[in-house]
């Protein structure tokens, strides 16, 4: 069979399709809108700088940003600064990554079944409302206080959140494409790869941002407790010998890390879902 | 004519209340629909107009008596019936040119032939130039086509449509309407297709076939003779009045009791 085509117009208004905004328009309303969200934090670091300085709070206590950025400064030309970085990224990253690799499949595979998901999403509620930190004295106490049971602490507390993003976002994919699929007799790898994964990702990606904050969070609180190098332990450490210029500049450096590991994700989901 | 689908003493019920009581959506459903004939079916909500089709499309399986597709029984779902949902069934991540090859990819064909084939079928909805728009830059009347040319590029011999422009505004849904009709007698297709509205199944359709409230059975089969070359506007014509008047009687009756069912069913 070939496809005539009807020449005719239909009456339907094309003007119902939305025309696309241009390329000019859009570059300029996303420069206002980085002023928009640079306002509160500039004025954060304005206070920081002046309070210290005009007596409002004792400068011992907390250091103008100027001085936190001269400490940053030299913790970087000393190079301490990329150690303590490293040695927090890599256990937090490799945590991550691995559970992203338990709890993506997982999820998928639990998401599927209604009933499994149905057992098992209380349970994972559960260890998701289960303080990571107050697990780190066990996870010490059964493997040791090196790199094992801080990588493992951050595998647990990012397992969850992503876990429970995933079955949801497999339980939610809208079932008009299931029934598509399903009359297409589309055969499941299929299924996953055009139909599910693709409807999950933006779901999914809610979890990955949690747990990309917990991991932060997490390896820094670890290091606190026992390490020899880290942001957690600069931060620790400088406390313990009063270098408090140092201890804001591991603070400052940890929110950055936070932020720009935000930013990643969501940089790369955007690159994902560019259709939307 | 050959007779293409064959409903012979359908039944279907569904486990309700935890299974301890069975809800009997259709019964004793007799129909013929042959080779390449617009049957149009109507009935008031809930009768079990859905449930018939997903019979139909293998995506449910009867609890009495047996559907038959080209004289063999519907075991499953297959490409040789496309669907139309009401809520278009569009991937939101890709384009009307990749929601069209969807289903080509399905059937396997192969990837150079798949776009020229998707390409082809836009233009046969009047969509060629939206090909690479996603969903959500197209009016409901578009993405309709969109699904419908998914549906004809694969070449089923059946088209099953469930109230596929009920969410169309009425000037968008007449133009469906006339393209779907287009479409029918340029491609011979046989097409099953369900509706809520009196003057939609006249318009369209060869045969209605009238459902009764649940559990749905065949009230009446009407068939339509209209000469569309009489009148600019058929809708305005004593014959189509007159049918609309007949179906709309039929239906009446079976609407009232609906709702009866529908009260009793909300204080029990
Ligand atoms: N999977 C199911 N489990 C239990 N009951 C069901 C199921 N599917 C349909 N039903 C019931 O069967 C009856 C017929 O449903 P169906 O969706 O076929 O009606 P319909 O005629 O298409 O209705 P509408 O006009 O609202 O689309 C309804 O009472 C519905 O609640
Ligand atoms: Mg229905």
């Amino acid at each position: 069979m070939s496809a005539p085509t009807i020449t005719e117009r239909a009456v339907e208004r094309k003007t119902e399709a939305q025309p696309r905004r241009g390329a000019g328009r859009r570059a300029g309303s996303a420069l206002s809108g980085v002023a928009t969200r640079s306002v509160a934090v500039l004025l954060l670091l304005a206070v920081w700088e002046f309070a210290p300085r005009a007596g409002l709070i004792d400068s011992t206590f907390l250091t103008p940003f100027s001085g936190v950025v001269r400490a940053l400064g030299e913790l970087a030309a000393s190079g301490q600064l990329a150690e303590h970085i490293q040695a927090s990224l890599t256990r937090s990253l490799s945590g991550f990554g691995i559970a992203v690799l338990i709890a993506v499949p997982l999820g998928i595979l639990i998401g599927w079944y209604k009933t499994v998901s149905d057992v098992l999403t209380p349970l994972v509620q559960l260890f998701l409302n289960t303080a990571a930190l107050a697990l780190l004295p066990v996870f010490v106490l059964v493997l040791g206080i090196g790199e094992t049971s801080k990588i493992a602490i951050v595998v647990y507390a990012c397992t969850w959140p992503i876990l429970l993003n995933t079955i949801t976002a497999v339980r939610n994919v809208d079932p008009t494409l299931l029934k598509l699929a399903r009359s297409l007799n589309l055969p499941p790898p299929a299924l996953f790869r055009k139909v599910i994964l693709p409807a999950s990702i933006p779901t999914v990606f809610t979890g990955l941002r949690l747990a990309g904050a917990a991991a932060i969070v997490v390896v820094i609180a670890a290091e606190m407790v026992g390490a020899k190098a880290g942001l957690g332990f600069l931060i620790n450490d400088s406390q313990y010998n009063f270098a408090i210029p140092s201890m804001y500049a591991g603070i400052v450096a940890i929110s950055v890390l936070g932020v720009g590991f935000n930013q990643l994700l969501v940089v790369v989901e955007r690159r994902l879902t560019s259709w939307k | 004519m050959t007779t293409k689908i064959r409903f012979e003493g359908v039944g279907r019920t569904f486990p309700i209340r935890g299974g301890r009581e069975r809800l009997t959506a259709l019964e004793d459903i007799d129909l013929h629909i042959a080779q390449g004939e617009f049957t149009v079916i109507v009935g008031p909500s809930g009768c079990g107009k859905s449930t018939l089709l997903d019979l139909l499309a293998g995506l449910g399986t009867p609890t009495s008596g047996q559907v038959l597709l080209d004289g063999e029984p519907v075991t499953g779902p297959g490409v040789d019936r496309g669907i139309v949902f009401q809520q278009y069934a569009l991937l939101p991540w890709r384009t009307a040119q990749g929601n069209v090859e969807f289903g080509l990819e399905a059937i396997g064909v192969p990837k150079r032939d798949r776009a020229e084939l998707a390409r082809e079928y836009l233009e046969l909805v009047d969509l060629a130039s939206f090909a690479d728009r996603h969903p959500h830059e197209l009016s409901g009347g578009m993405k309709q086509r969109v699904a419908i040319a998914r549906s004809l590029a694969y070449d089923p011999g059946v088209l099953l449509m469930d109230e596929p422009f009920a969410a169309l505004d009425a000037q968008t849904r007449e133009s469906l309407q006339d393209e779907l009709r287009r479409i029918w007698q340029r491609t011979g297709k046989t097409i099953v297709f369900i509706t809520h509205g009196i003057d939609e199944a006249v318009y369209l359709g060869q045969r209605v076939a009238v459902l009764t409230s649940r559990p749905g059975r065949i009230k009446s089969v009407v068939d339509i003779v209209l000469d569309r070359s009489a009148a600019e506007d058929i809708r305005s014509t004593p014959e189509f009045a007159r049918y609309r008047h007949e179906i709309w009687t039929l239906l009446h009756d079976e609407v009232v009791r609906a709702q009866e069912l529908e009260k009793e069913a909300v204080s029990a």
